[in-house]
Formats: C-alpha cells, sequence, structure tokens
C-alpha cells in the first residue's frame, strides 16, 4: 500500500514537471472580458500545433495575484498595470485585444440607437444628479423628441468587472465631478439612490430589459449579442456615433501606444471623427526574465500566432483585433525584452 | 461454556488467554484513539477556518478598529470600508425570511401530522422535501427573471396601496418598484428556508407520544388546544432547532439572494430597495478585489461566521431557559 501512494507521488511529480520541461500548455490567469477570445484563439492553435492553453479566468486582480506569485506563465488585466509598478515587479505589459462598453437603455417608444447622449450627462445620470428622464439636460441633446416624466433606474455591476474598470475610467475622463466623487475601477460606489447591481453582463442585461426607465452599461460582444437597445454616445469631436467594430478600431489606430511608459494606456474618449469614446484594450502581463524561458517563449509564439492568424475569430465574437502596425511594434519593442 | 473468560474460578490465565485481553486492549485502545481523532478533526478545522479568517481579516481590523462594525462605507476606489450596510442587509432579509417561512411552515408540520387524510400525507411531504432539494441557483433564476417582474407588477402595488398607506410602517413599503430588493430577497428565502423548517417541524411533532395527544383529545381539547397545549410544548426544542436550521441557512445564501437582492451598498427605510448582504457582497467582489478590499471581504466573512455563533447561541439559551421554567432540567 505504501508503495502504491509512493509512485502514484512519484508519477504525480514527475507528471507535473514533465508537463513543465516540455511545455505542452501554457498556462495563464485574469481577465475575464477576453476570456471568450483567449478560449477560442487556443482551441484553434490546438488544432494546429498541438500545445493547449490552460486560461483561468478569475478576474484582472486575480490574475495580477497569479502572475506576481509565479503560478502562471501569463497574466491577464483589463486595466493596465502603471509602468513603475511593471518595473518593479520586472514584468512588461503589451495589449492583446480590443473592446468597448455600451450604454444600454430601456425606455417605451425608444429604439436601439435613438436615443443620443453625452458623457457628461451619462456621468450626471449615473451619479443620481439627472433622475428623470425628461430633464433639460437629456432634451437638450435629443431635440423633437418626447421624453416621459419618468424615474431613471441606474443599473451596474455588482460584480468587479473590467467592463465597470472602462466605463468608470471613461466617465473620469470626461466628468471632473465624476472623476473626483467617485474615481474609477472593477467596482466604485455608486452615488445614485436608484441604483441596482447586476451580476455579470447578463445580470444587467436582465435588469435593464426588465426595468422601465433603466441605464446600464454591457460590454460591446454582449450588447451585440443580445440586440440590446444601446445609445448613440457623443464622441471627443462632438459626433454621436454608434457603437460598431469600426469606431472600436478607430479608437485603437488613434492612440498613440508608446507615449507612455509600459504601454499603460486609456485609450476612452480618443479623438477621431469615427471613434467609439468607451473603447479599452485588454493586456497581458509576462516576466521579462521568466522562470521558466521554455513556456514564456511558448505563450509569446501563441500571441504571435494569434496576431496573424487570429483577426477574424475575434471580429466573429465582436472584439477588434489590433492592427498590424501595432502587433509589430510590439514584437519588436516588447517581446524583445523578455529573455528567452 | 469453554470461554476462557466466562471461568473465573480455573487457574491462573495461560499465556494465550493473556495474548488475547493483550489484543482486545489494543483493539478498543486504537479504536478509541481513532474515533476521538476524527471528531478532534472537526474542532481542528474548525478552529483553523476561524484562524485563517481571522489573520486574511486582520489588515482591515487593524485599519479601520472595533468601528468597522457599523461604519456604512463602502468606497472601493479609496479603499475605505464598513460592515453595517451587508449586515443591516443579511440580518433584515433573514428576519423577513423567517417571518413568513415560520408561520407557513408551522401550519404545514400541523395539517400533515394532526389533520392530514393518510394517503394525502406522502406526496405533501414529499414534496416538501423535494422543495430542500432545488439548488439555490435555481431559485435565484426563478427569483430574478419569473418572481421579480411579476412582483414588480402586480406584489409592489399592492402592498404599496395597502400597507405603505399605514403610519409607521408605511415608509417600508414607499419607493420605487424595481421588483428584485430586500424584500423580494426575503421572499425567496422564505421558500428556501420553509422545507428546512417544516420537515423538522413535522418530525418532531410526529414523536410525541399518542398516548398523550389522545388524552387530550379524549377530554374535549379542539386540535388547536391539542397543538398548543399538548404538542408543542412536548417539541418545543426539535421547533427551535428547526427555526435555528433556517436561520442558519437564510443568514448564508449566497447565490440566490445575489440574484433578486439589487447589490447595491446603500441602508434605505424601504424594503422596496436594493440592498445587499454579506453572503452576496463577497460572492460578488471576491474576483476583483485589491489588497484591503479583499481583508475587509475576509473581515466580512468573519462577521457572518460571528453572527451564526451568535445565532445559534441564543437558541441555546432559549432552549435552556424553556427547560428550566418547565423543570426538566436545574
Amino acid at each position: 500500500m505504501k508503495n502504491f501512494f509512493a509512485k502514484a507521488l512519484l508519477g504525480g511529480a514527475v507528471a507535473a514537471f514533465g508537463l513543465q520541461a516540455s511545455a505542452a500548455e501554457i498556462t495563464g490567469a485574469g481577465a475575464t472580458f477576453p476570456y471568450p477570445i483567449y478560449a477560442k484563439w487556443a482551441e484553434a492553435y490546438k488544432k494546429e500545433t498541438g500545445v493547449g492553453m490552460n486560461y483561468q479566468s478569475i478576474g484582472s486582480s486575480g490574475g495580477l495575484r497569479q502572475i506576481r506569485a509565479k503560478t502562471v506563465t501569463f497574466g491577464a488585466s483589463d486595466a493596465p498595470v502603471s509602468g513603475a509598478n511593471l518595473d518593479k515587479d520586472g514584468m512588461v505589459q503589451f495589449p492583446a485585444i480590443i473592446g468597448g462598453t455600451v450604454p444600454v437603455f430601456n425606455l417605451e417608444q425608444f429604439k436601439s440607437g435613438e436615443l443620443r447622449i453625452t458623457g457628461p450627462v451619462l456621468a450626471e445620470i449615473f451619479m443620481g444628479v439627472i433622475s428623470k428622464w425628461n430633464d433639460p439636460k437629456i432634451a437638450a441633446i435629443n431635440p423633437g423628441k418626447a421624453l416621459p416624466d419618468q424615474t431613471i433606474t441606474v443599473v451596474h455591476r455588482a460584480d468587479g468587472s473590467g467592463t465597470t474598470f472602462n466605463f468608470t475610467d471613461y466617465l473620469s475622463a470626461v466628468s471632473p465631478s465624476w472623476a473626483d466623487k467617485v474615481g474609477k475601477g472593477a467596482a466604485v460606489k455608486w452615488p445614485a439612490d436608484s441604483s441596482v447591481g447586476g451580476k455579470g453582463n447578463e445580470g444587467v442585461a436582465a435588469n435593464v430589459s426588465r426595468i422601465k426607465g433603466s441605464v446600464g452599461y454591457v460590454e460591446y460582444a454582449y450588447a451585440k449579442k443580445t440586440s440590446i437597445p444601446y445609445m448613440r454616445l457623443q464622441n471627443a469631436d462632438g459626433v454621436f456615433v454608434r457603437p460598431t467594430e469600426a469606431s472600436f478600431s478607430a479608437a485603437a489606430a488613434g492612440a498613440d501606444w508608446f507615449s507612455v511608459p509600459g504601454m499603460a494606456l486609456s485609450i476612452v474618449a480618443q479623438p477621431g471623427a469615427d471613434t467609439w469614446p468607451i473603447s479599452t484594450a485588454s493586456f497581458i502581463l509576462m516576466y521579462k526574465n521568466p522562470q521558466d524561458k521554455t513556456a514564456s517563449a511558448d505563450v509569446l509564439k501563441f500571441f504571435d500566432w494569434a496576431f496573424k492568424n487570429g483577426k477574424d475569430m475575434a471580429l466573429e465574437l465582436a472584439y477588434v483585433p489590433l492592427p498590424d502596425t501595432l502587433t509589430d511594434q510590439i514584437r519588436s519593442k516588447v517581446w524583445s525584452q523578455i529573455q528567452k | 461454556m469453554n470461554s476462557p473468560l466466562a471461568s473465573p474460578q480455573s487457574s491462573a490465565p495461560t499465556a494465550d488467554m493473556l495474548a488475547v485481553v493483550k489484543k482486545q486492549r489494543l483493539q478498543d485502545f486504537l479504536f478509541h484513539k481513532i474515533t476521538m481523532s476524527f471528531s478532534l478533526l472537526v474542532l481542528i478545522a474548525l478552529l483553523a477556518i476561524i484562524a485563517s479568517l481571522w489573520i486574511s481579516a486582520w489588515p482591515a481590523f487593524n485599519k479601520f478598529g472595533i468601528g468597522f462594525i457599523w461604519s456604512d462605507e463602502w468606497d472601493i476606489v479609496n479603499d475605505e470600508f464598513g460592515a453595517l450596510i451587508a449586515i443591516y442587509g443579511t440580518l433584515v432579509s433573514s428576519i423577513i425570511a423567517l417571518v413568513i417561512a415560520i408561520p407557513l411552515a408551522f401550519g404545514i408540520a400541523v395539517f400533515l401530522t394532526e389533520m392530514c387524510p393518510v394517503w394525502l400525507r406522502r406526496p405533501l411531504g414529499t414534496a416538501v422535501e423535494l422543495l430542500a432539494a432545488v439548488p439555490s441557483i435555481i431559485y435565484g433564476m426563478f427569483g430574478l427573471f419569473i418572481f421579480a417582474p411579476l412582483f414588480a407588477d402586480y406584489g409592489q402595488p399592492a402592498l404599496q396601496s395597502t400597507l405603505g398607506q399605514m403610519p409607521i410602517i408605511g415608509p417600508l413599503f414607499g419607493g420605487a418598484m424595481n421588483g428584485v430588493g430586500m424584500l423580494a430577497a426575503g421572499i425567496i428565502l422564505a421558500f428556501m428556508v420553509l422545507p428546512f423548517i417544516a420537515a423538522v417541524m413535522r418530525d418532531v411533532f410526529e414523536i410525541v407520544p399518542p398516548i398523550l395527544r389522545e388524552s387530550a383529545y379524549g377530554i374535549g381539547c379542539t386540535t388547536w388546544e391539542v397543538v398548543r397545549y399538548v404538542v408543542l410544548p412536548y417539541t418545543q426544542r426539535g421547533v427551535i432547532g428547526g427555526i435555528m436550521l433556517g436561520l442558519g441557512r437564510a443568514l448564508g445564501e449566497t447565490m440566490a439572494v445575489t440574484f433578486v437582492i439589487g447589490n447595491s451598498h446603500r441602508i434605505l427605510p424601504s424594503l422596496f430597495a436594493p440592498g445587499t448582504s454579506i453572503a452576496s457582497t463577497l460572492a460578488n467582489e471576491f474576483a476583483e478585489a485589491g489588497d484591503m478590499h479583499l481583508s475587509a471581504l475576509f473581515a466580512l466573512g468573519f462577521l457572518l461566521f460571528a453572527i451564526t455563533f451568535i445565532g445559534l447561541a441564543l437558541a441555546k439559551i432559549m432552549i435552556l431557559r424553556t427547560e428550566r421554567a418547565k423543570g426538566t432540567r436545574t
């Protein structure tokens, strides 16, 4: 009996080390927002190369904890880590996929895209300063529309999420009082008295489609899939845009990624007539001097493959792939820092 | 009767007999130690859980002090945390659940044991027990997608136009009618704890000796009098135990509450308003919690542990006091 356990233990240890040595599987953990596309890429990659990926979508903070504890080869985060913190941990960071957040609503007689909104007004609605749909500020940007005398219910994410980070990052950028009173984060203290929290995109969507006169926000891919009514949002150039793949890539294309240390760039409220203002990149974190150099190289191979071959898959799932100019720069300026 | 142990008058024990005794002693010794270690394992696990909760919660308790318990701050961006809102939501939703579930469970148990025709007893009893087997996520989905819309359209307007117009309790039923909120969570919880309380009550009502019950009927008591003066006093302990089981489940219920409580960190006077409970806060926020936030969540978990413990202790004291009053224990 003893012998059996000893053998089993030894076998387990050999298997564990064996896996690490041959790196038949890439390990990563973090952001939930890009999980569907990472999973899709991983599936296709495994078919082609036989190398699988084990990605645990445990949330951005969890991903940071895991990569700091070195239990995974790469971490994933929706919020960029500041350049100073990257240097402290000896890590590099690069964007892997673009997505965005869409304000959605439920108001009788208004169809998807018929309601227009500006960033500062959206911030005041979510702060509870504007509490009725027929508020003069909403009426001013929707001329000729009959807005009802109805109370606004604010629906937000109850769980910490990259979508909330993206949304509050945008509100902080366009509204100084939001930045001052609430701030940005994966979860914040929602100031409006009428706030209701839903778990996940589906929880927010369920509440918005159920509560009359409500307004919320969901990730673009989810809004597209469920065709829940969205608002047209005014961008930095003053144009009221619809959320489309083109408006997200416009936001990514206009951004100067290497202007901030560690590519820690937020791409909300970017200039450009076609730009959707609540866009975001999801980031990958890796060590410059990894403990397991083969595993680290395998991760880079995977993303290299995904950048080249994964664009259609990304568009299918309503994500926006990075432009080639950017991925070339990531290869030459970021990946070159990782020791092989 | 040739067993060596059965013949004490025989001469000095042989080596064989001694060996048997020795073996038996060893067996007993081992059996004692093994069962004891199993029992100790539970105690060790409990202590280890408390200790690890406390260690993880320490940074939050250290920073916010005892005031953590009654601070209504929950500001993740600025790292300011307090437990009052979550404690309030946990207690209020559980109390609503018990207020609704106890009378229902009592009625079910009395009907099943005293008045139900025999052929109906089994199917009804099984139905009650099956209600307990429904996974909590199902209650949550039912609550959010089916119950909440109906409650918003019919239940809440009805409550607001009746109870909402009364003095004192009126404000409890005021405000926006979204369906989800503290009251919705309480009602869903009531359905979840109902089968536990009802099943325990039925089981303890059944163990009342028939002679007591029949004597009472014999001297002309009504069914209510039999239940009130014979069955209830006899089964008090079990009834309180059943209620405490229900309370324990209501306090710690996570998934279903997360779906319907509204998940909003504020205390509003209306029961229609969204709120949050300790368990739902933990379920929602663990994944993306940073250092101090994580510690505050552990502190909430520790407090939930403490609340459950206090609940159990109160139940124990209640049982002891009633038994002392009856003179069954001094």
